[in-house]
């Protein structure tokens, strides 16, 4: 059997969803953030994948300005992880729990 | 021929990608997506997608790993424990329900022949190369592409005040 | 013109009490008390002295009018214009409301000058004269109005001036509590009065007189009313007057009602309010005259409280409690008047006793101004010699109501018997003829035990007793000159040449221009003719003056040993005792209501606060719940995050899929 665009859509699902998994599973705030990049990732494999079935490289575009946004996002992302350390001194997502009530 | 390249491609960035989300060292996770940003980066070319490949090995597995993997060691972070405990039950259940989302989704992609295998497109000349991004780019997108560079400004500056707050 | 009337003592009323009673003139002003009294006197009689002239140049244009057309109206506002329902300011001058309006404006004139003397000293004084302004206002309100609503205005308006004048010492929480009573018994009888304006508009479409009394006398509308509606109507207005007027059994207002200043019962519960209730039945003489079967239950009633509040009366000690059951029964005596058709006869009665009832209530003022607050006639005695004037326009008023010849008492009560006679009302006859012995009896009682004999008063007190100044003797003297000339406009024909009066019955014949329906009943002789009824009535005054003589003036030791008689003692300790009916009321009523406002209030304490209280409770308890769902766990909202997002995709598949 050829390989097809639903086999690509298929693994981009996958990947998803394994990026999905870990940021709810891990408690690690870097491995959060690198499952994020993975979910990112994903997406930009559907996105040039359609791009090949239609023939339009406007998928192209839209994969490249995803990866502006996902190399932006882990910049502060990771600064505030910096920062989020030197006041904590963990990075266990469980203890940031300002969020509650 | 390119079956296999692409059922080899996509084991190694699924590997990778279980690696990241199971692996108790957070440099082995980085070190493994970058295994799986690589792997993404072949099934790009095989998708004739030329320019985006050396984009995503550049930016993605280049600068941004190599900024995590940075900040990983600046930190000196130790392992921590995976625990399943209790609290981890409506996660396990969140990870049951992806799992539920991959079934619909084969389901749903099993039953819609809208799709036609990649070969049957015909494309043309200069798709996936530099030049017709460029094209496309500096053409159609102009805006899009001036506005993503503001954004990289604000990043920055953003990025700038954050750490230096934290450091005082 | 007319308007003026009305409007005079409202004015007087608004500048009393915004200026003066209010404090203003005092506190912001700064004003002079002394200048304060002057002031608050001159405005507040001389208001009501506008208004009895104004009447009385009223009263002679209409004179001077035919007999036919013998009414003035006046429309001020339209004051409800709802549909169907229209209700207007319009006041009506006819002769019937001739006669109260001069009544209540002079009685209420002379009533004014008294109270200057009398509340001299009071701390309140403004606000006595607000009030009493006030009450003239409603009081001509109610007999002015040309419909029935407006008349219920005045009606109530009456009963919360009178409720603000009883419990005007409100300091003392029974007094406060007497103009309470007052007021609640009076709404009861009010209620009644409501219920027949609703069946009087569903029946007749409209509220005015001039439209209600215009259908009512025309036979083919009448055709179409069932009798027992009229009868409805008239019993339903006679529980109002019920209220109002005193009679059993919504009487017991009236003796309590004694708590006000004096001239506040000489005002409003002998001479003007209490009279309403007759002008009502004079006025609706139309549904009266139609349902014999209301006629026969307004007599019965009348008779029985006339005989009833006579009987309690005879052994009461104070001296404002001893006029307040002659009141009530008095009272009796209109009504049953007005009740068997002679609606001039009963108006001439209100007239006459408020000329000599006012003039008692006020000479039992003097006394106990003179007695600095004394009103236990055990303790009096003797005052003839040091209230030569009370006493001797006392003596008057107590001949005048005992219905001594040639005066204005005897003249009216006679009337009225002679009516209920000729009508053949044997058994209320009967009873108003024993009635007035047992009158006459207990006003020379009153009268012997507090002017004539030894003086019982305390030593101290002997010292200080005056004869009252002339703001309030001369009332006095003016009351007691129209008691005794006052029955001469009432004369009956077969007696105006033997008296030496020329015309006869002015009284009547001036009347039976408002009274519509003229009853020309059947005047069938019984047998006894009308002299020999007028000598019944004669030989009972004199009886009853006779026997209180001899039991109070020749031998004093008589009462005492009648009360010892082991027959009569418990006759007299009902008496004296009021038949108990408060108690009897207190214990079938008052405590009951009270009991269930308690039950009420405490299921609206548990249940109904309980139950809001319990939702909010509730709400609270749910919010508690739900707020745990925010634990502030980043992974926890992700996770459920994706959980939505499942839903959803599955949702988009399963429905394309179909």
């Amino acid at each position: 059997m050829g390989v097809t665009i639903e086999h690509y859509l298929v693994l981009s699902a996958l990947l998803f969803v394994t990026g999905a998994y870990g940021v709810i599973i891990r408690k690690n705030l870097i491995v959060v953030l690198m499952s994020l990049e993975l979910m990112l990732n994903s997406a930009n494999l559907a996105f040039v994948a359609f791009s090949r079935a239609l023939g339009d490289m406007t998928g192209h575009v839209f994969m490249i300005m995803a990866l502006t946004l996902a190399a932006v996002e882990v910049a502060i992302g990771l600064a505030l992880v910096v920062a989020i350390y030197s006041h904590r001194e963990t990075l266990n997502i469980d203890v940031m729990k300002m969020l509650k009530g | 021929m390119e079956s296999l390249l692409f059922y080899i491609f996509a084991a190694a960035a699924l590997a990778g990608a279980i690696v990241v989300v199971s692996n108790k060292n957070p440099v082995a996770g980085a070190l493994a997506l970058v295994l799986t940003l690589f792997s993404t980066a072949v099934l790009f070319i095989l998708l004739l997608a030329h320019f985006v490949a050396v984009i995503q090995v550049l930016v993605y597995a280049g600068a941004i790993m190599v900024l995590f993997l940075f900040t990983v060691m600046f930190l000196n972070l130790r392992e921590e424990s995976l625990g399943f405990d209790a609290q981890n039950i409506p996660f396990k259940l969140g990870a049951l329900f992806l799992v539920l989302i991959i079934c619909a989704f084969l389901a749903g992609i099993g039953f819609k022949k809208g799709l036609s295998s990649v070969q049957a497109v015909a494309v043309e000349e200069n798709f996936g190369t530099v030049q017709g991004v460029g094209e496309i780019l500096f053409k159609d997108y102009l805006l899009p592409f001036e506005l993503t560079s503001v954004l990289i400004v604000v990043a920055i500056l953003g990025v700038v005040v954050i750490a230096k707050r934290g450091s005082d | 013109m007319l308007a003026w009337i009305i409007l005079v003592p409202l004015i007087g009323a608004l500048i009393n009490g915004l200026v003066f009673a209010t404090g203003f003139w005092k506190k912001v002003l700064n004003g002079n008390e002394h200048t304060e009294r002057r002031i608050v006197s001159v405005v507040g009689c001389g208001v009501i002295l506008a208004s009895a002239i104004i009447s009385s140049i009223m009263f002679l244009k209409l004179r001077a009018l035919d007999p036919s057309e013998r009414e003035f109206i006046q429309e001020l506002f339209v004051w409800i214009p709802s549909g169907e329902f229209q209700v207007s300011f319009e006041l009506l001058f006819d002769s019937l409301s001739c006669v109260m309006a001069l009544v209540v404006t002079w009685v209420s004139f002379l009533i004014h000058i008294y109270s200057i003397g009398y509340m001299h000293e009071d701390h309140s004084y403004s606000r006595y004269f607000t009030y009493l302004n006030l009450f003239v206002f409603f009081m001509l309100v109610l007999v002015l109005g040309n419909s029935f609503p407006l008349m219920f205005v005045g009606w109530e308006g009456v009963g919360l001036a009178s409720y603000l004048l009883i419990g005007f010492w409100y300091d003392d929480p029974e007094k406060a509590y007497a103009g309470r009573k007052a007021f609640i018994v009076n709404r009861i009888g009010d209620f009644g009065f409501i219920l027949g304006i609703f069946l009087i508009f569903f029946v007749f479409g409209s509220t005015g007189y001039t439209e209600v009394f215009d259908k009512a006398m025309d036979s083919n509308f009448m055709r179409a009313v069932p009798g027992v509606v009229i009868t409805v109507i008239a019993l339903l207005l006679f529980v109002g007057a019920v209220g109002k007027s005193a009679q059993f059994p919504l009487y017991v207002w009236l003796p309590d009602a004694m708590a006000g200043p004096t001239p506040v019962s000489a005002l409003i519960h002998a001479a003007t309010m209490v009279t309403a209730g007759v002008y009502m039945v004079a006025r609706c003489n139309v549904f009266y005259s139609q349902s014999p079967t209301a006629q026969m239950v307004v007599v019965g009633v009348a008779a029985f409280t006339a005989f009833f509040a006579a009987t309690i009366a005879l052994t009461q000690n104070d001296i404002k409690k001893v006029l307040a059951y002659s009141t009530v029964s008095q009272l009796g005596y209109m009504f049953m008047g007005v009740g068997c058709g002679a609606y001039a006869a009963g108006m001439f009665h209100l007239v006459t006793h408020a000329f000599f009832k006012a003039l008692l209530f006020l000479g039992s003022g003097s006394v106990i101004h003179a007695l600095s607050g004394e009103q236990d006639i055990r303790r009096m005695g003797g005052l003839r010699k040091f209230l030569p004037i009370t006493s001797i326009t006392f003596l008057v008023g107590t001949l005048a109501i005992s219905g001594i010849p040639l005066l204005s008492g005897f003249f009216s009560k006679d009337e009225i018997l002679a009516a209920l006679y000729e009508r053949g009302y044997m058994i209320a006859w009967l009873v108003g003829l024993i009635t007035a012995v047992l009158t006459a009896l207990y006003m020379m009682r009153l009268y012997f035990l507090t002017f004539e004999g030894e003086t019982r008063a305390p030593q101290e007190l002997k010292h200080h007793i005056h004869e009252s100044p002339g703001t309030m003797t001369a009332p006095l003297i003016i009351l007691a000159v129209l008691s005794v000339i006052g029955g001469y406009i009432g004369v009956p024909e077969f007696m105006a040449k033997f008296v030496g009066i020329h015309g006869s019955d002015i009284f009547g014949k001036f009347l039976s221009s408002s009274i519509f329906v003229e009853v020309v009943a059947h005047l069938e002789h019984h047998g006894f003719g009308h002299w020999t009824l007028v000598v019944f009535s004669i030989i009972a005054a004199f009886l009853g003056v006779g026997i209180a003589f001899y039991m109070y003036k020749i031998e004093p030791s008589v009462p005492q040993s009648l009360v010892e008689n082991p027959t009569i003692a418990p006759i007299y300790r009902g008496s004296s005792g009021k038949w108990f009916v408060d108690e009897i009321y207190n214990w079938a009523f008052v405590k009951p209501f009270i009991n269930l406002s308690l039950a009420a209030a405490l299921f609206d304490n548990r249940v109904i606060d309980g139950a809001v209280n319990g939702v909010a409770h509730l709400i609270r308890q749910g919010a508690i719940f739900l707020r745990s769902a925010q634990t502030g766990i980043l992974r926890f909202y992700a996770a459920l995050m994706a959980i939505g997002a499942t839903a959803i995709l599955i949702y988009i598949v399963l429905s394309a899929r179909f």
